[in-house]
C-alpha cells in the first residue's frame, strides 16, 4: 500500500509523544523506571476486561435475540473506535464518500457488526474468556485472551487498543489469526463492486440486512 | 521442492526419521507470506462455485442431519477416533520439523488414548491436560523453507496454497496408520476421518453458512480467512516468528490503520 503524505506527519504525534513522556518521566522517575504512556497496558488491558465482562453479562442475560444484538451494539460503540473502524471497511472509497454518506455508513456498519459478531457471540453461551496478557505494539497496545468455549478446543482472540481516537478504544480483533479489519474491509469492497461502486445503494442493503 | 517431488514420500519420511538430528538444527522455515497472491482466480472461482453447489446439494444436508440424528456423545467418540488416528502422522511430521517435543506429545496421547480412552473414542489425554499438538506435512514443508505459492481452492477439500496441497498430498499417502491397517479396519478409519467433517460442518453450520451464502464475495471471504489463519498457525508454533511478529514492521496482519490515511478519520485532510 502507497503511504499518502497527510497534514499530520507521524513526526507530530511523536513529538506529542516524547514530550508526555519527559513529563512523566520527570514526574515519575523517582518511583518508577518506565516511562508514562498515555495508553499502558494495564490499562488497555482493563478495557478489553470490561469489554468481555460486558459481552458476558449480556450472553448470560437470557434476554431475546434482538434484545441482545441492541445490547452488543451499546457494547461495540462505547468500547470500539467506530469510526475508525468504519472508514477502514469502506478503504479507499472513504476518500470519495461525502461527510453525510461517511455517517450513515458508521451508522449502519456499527448495527451490521452488532449483529453479525452477535450471532456467533451465541456460541459463547457457559463459555467464558480469559484475559491473558498486553504488550505495546506501534503506536497501540496489543491484548491477548483464549476464548474456551464448550466442547471446543480453546483458541486465541487478540484485541488492539489504541486512545488516538481520544479514548481509550478497540479499533481490530482477530480471532486465530483472522482479521476483523481486513475480513470487513473484503465484505464491504465486495459489496460495493456489485453495485457498480454506489455507496448509497450499498448503505441501503447494508441496512436492509441489520 | 523439486528434491521433495523427485522422491517417493515413504523414503522420504524414511529418510527426514534419519537426518532428524541434521534437521533439527538446519530447519529454518520460510518466512511466513503475506498478502494474496491468486494468479489462478479464475479457475480457482469455477472450483468454488462447484464446492458451493456440492456443500448446498450434499454435504451441508448430511451435516446437518448428521449433528441432529447422531447423539453428541457418539459424534465426539467419533472425532476424537479420527483425530487418534492421525498422531503417528502428526508424530512423523513433528519429527520431520526437529519439533520433539510435538512428537513426544503424540506419542503420549496416541499412547493413553488408545489404551485408556478405548482405542481412541474418548480423548482422555486431553482431558488430562494435554492438548492436541496438530500437525500436517505442509508445516513440514514450511519450516524447511518451502514457500507458500499460489492460493489454489481444490476441488470438495476447499481453500489451501500449494504448498499445502502437496502437503496433504504426501500425508495422505504416508499416513503410518491407515496404511499398514488391513482391509476392512483401513476403510473403517477412512470413514471416521469423512464422518468427523461431515460433522464439523454440521456443528459450524452457521458460521460455514455465514462465509459461503451470506457473504457479498464468498470466494474472496474464504481465501482470506484460510490464508491469515494458516499463517497464524504456521507462525504462531514457531518460536521464532512468535517471538516478535512486528520485527519487520510489514506484518499485515498487524497495519496501523491509524497510519493509513484512508483509514484515520481524525486525519486532517
Amino acid at each position: 500500500m502507497t503511504r499518502m503524505p497527510t497534514l499530520t506527519p507521524p513526526n507530530d504525534r511523536l513529538s506529542r509523544r516524547g514530550a508526555l513522556t519527559l513529563i512523566g518521566a520527570g514526574l515519575a522517575a523517582p518511583m518508577m523506571a518506565t516511562p508514562a504512556l498515555a495508553l499502558s497496558e494495564a490499562k488497555a488491558k482493563s478495557l478489553v476486561d470490561s469489554v468481555v465482562a460486558d459481552i458476558n453479562s449480556v450472553i448470560n442475560s437470557g434476554k431475546s435475540e434482538p434484545a441482545m444484538y441492541r445490547d452488543f451494539e451499546r457494547i461495540f460503540s462505547r468500547y470500539a473506535d467506530v469510526p475508525t473502524i468504519a472508514r477502514y471497511a469502506l478503504g479507499v472509497d472513504a476518500r470519495r464518500a461525502s461527510p453525510a454518506q461517511l455517517r450513515s455508513f458508521t451508522d449502519v456498519f456499527q448495527r451490521y457488526i452488532s449483529v453479525k459478531y452477535g450471532r456467533r457471540f451465541r456460541e459463547f453461551i457457559g463459555g467464558r474468556i480469559e484475559v491473558r496478557d498486553a504488550r505495546p505494539v506501534k503506536s497501540f497496545i496489543e491484548v491477548r485472551t483464549v476464548a474456551h468455549l464448550r466442547g471446543e478446543a480453546p483458541f486465541n482472540v487478540t484485541f488492539l487498543v489504541s486512545d488516538r481516537s481520544g479514548s481509550d478504544r478497540f479499533f481490530n480483533l482477530f480471532i486465530e489469526g483472522v482479521n476483523m479489519l481486513l475480513t470487513e474491509r473484503t465484505e464491504i469492497g465486495a459489496m460495493l463492486d456489485r453495485r457498480g461502486g454506489d455507496i448509497d445503494k450499498m448503505i441501503a442493503d447494508l441496512r436492509a440486512t441489520g | 521442492m523439486s528434491s521433495v517431488r523427485s522422491r517417493p514420500p515413504f523414503r522420504l519420511v524414511a529418510r527426514g526419521l534419519a537426518a532428524l538430528a541434521l534437521f533439527a538444527v538446519a530447519a529454518c522455515s520460510a518466512p511466513v507470506a503475506s498478502g494474496i497472491n491468486d494468479p489462478y482466480e479464475a479457475e480457482n472461482r469455477a472450483r468454488h462455485e462447484f464446492n458451493r453447489n456440492l456443500d448446498r446439494a450434499l454435504v451441508r444436508p448430511v451435516g446437518k442431519g448428521y449433528v441432529q440424528i447422531v447423539p453428541e456423545p457418539v459424534q465426539q467418540g467419533v472425532g476424537n477416533f479420527a483425530s487418534n488416528l492421525g498422531e503417528p502422522s502428526h508424530f512423523v511430521n513433528h519429527l520431520l520439523q526437529g519439533d520433539v517435543e510435538g512428537a513426544v506429545m503424540n506419542t503420549i496421547r496416541f499412547a493413553v488414548n488408545t489404551t485408556v480412552g478405548l482405542g481412541g473414542l474418548i480423548d482422555m489425554a486431553g482431558a488430562l491436560g494435554i492438548p492436541e499438538f496438530d500437525t500436517d506435512f505442509g508445516e513440514t514443508l514450511y519450516t524447511w523453507g518451502v514457500g507458500e505459492g499460489a492460493y489454489v481452492e481444490l476441488p470438495v477439500l476447499g481453500p489451501s496454497t500449494q504448498r499445502d496441497t502437496l502437503g496433504r498430498m504426501v500425508d495422505l499417502f504416508t499416513n503410518p496408520l491407515i496404511n499398514t491397517l488391513p482391509d476392512p479396519e483401513r476403510y473403517y478409519a477412512r470413514g471416521a476421518s469423512v464422518a468427523a467433517r461431515v460433522g464439523d460442518r454440521g456443528r459450524y453450520s452457521d458460521i460455514v453458512d455465514s462465509i459461503l451464502y451470506e457473504s457479498a464475495d464468498s470466494y474472496a471471504q474464504s481465501r482470506l480467512i484460510y490464508l491469515q489463519n494458516r499463517r497464524f498457525e504456521l507462525g504462531g508454533d514457531s518460536a521464532d516468528a512468535y517471538e516478535d511478529p512486528y520485527a519487520t514492521g510489514t506484518d499485515p496482519n498487524y497495519e496501523d490503520p491509524y497510519d493509513d490515511p484512508y483509514a484515520d478519520p481524525y486525519a486532517a485532510e
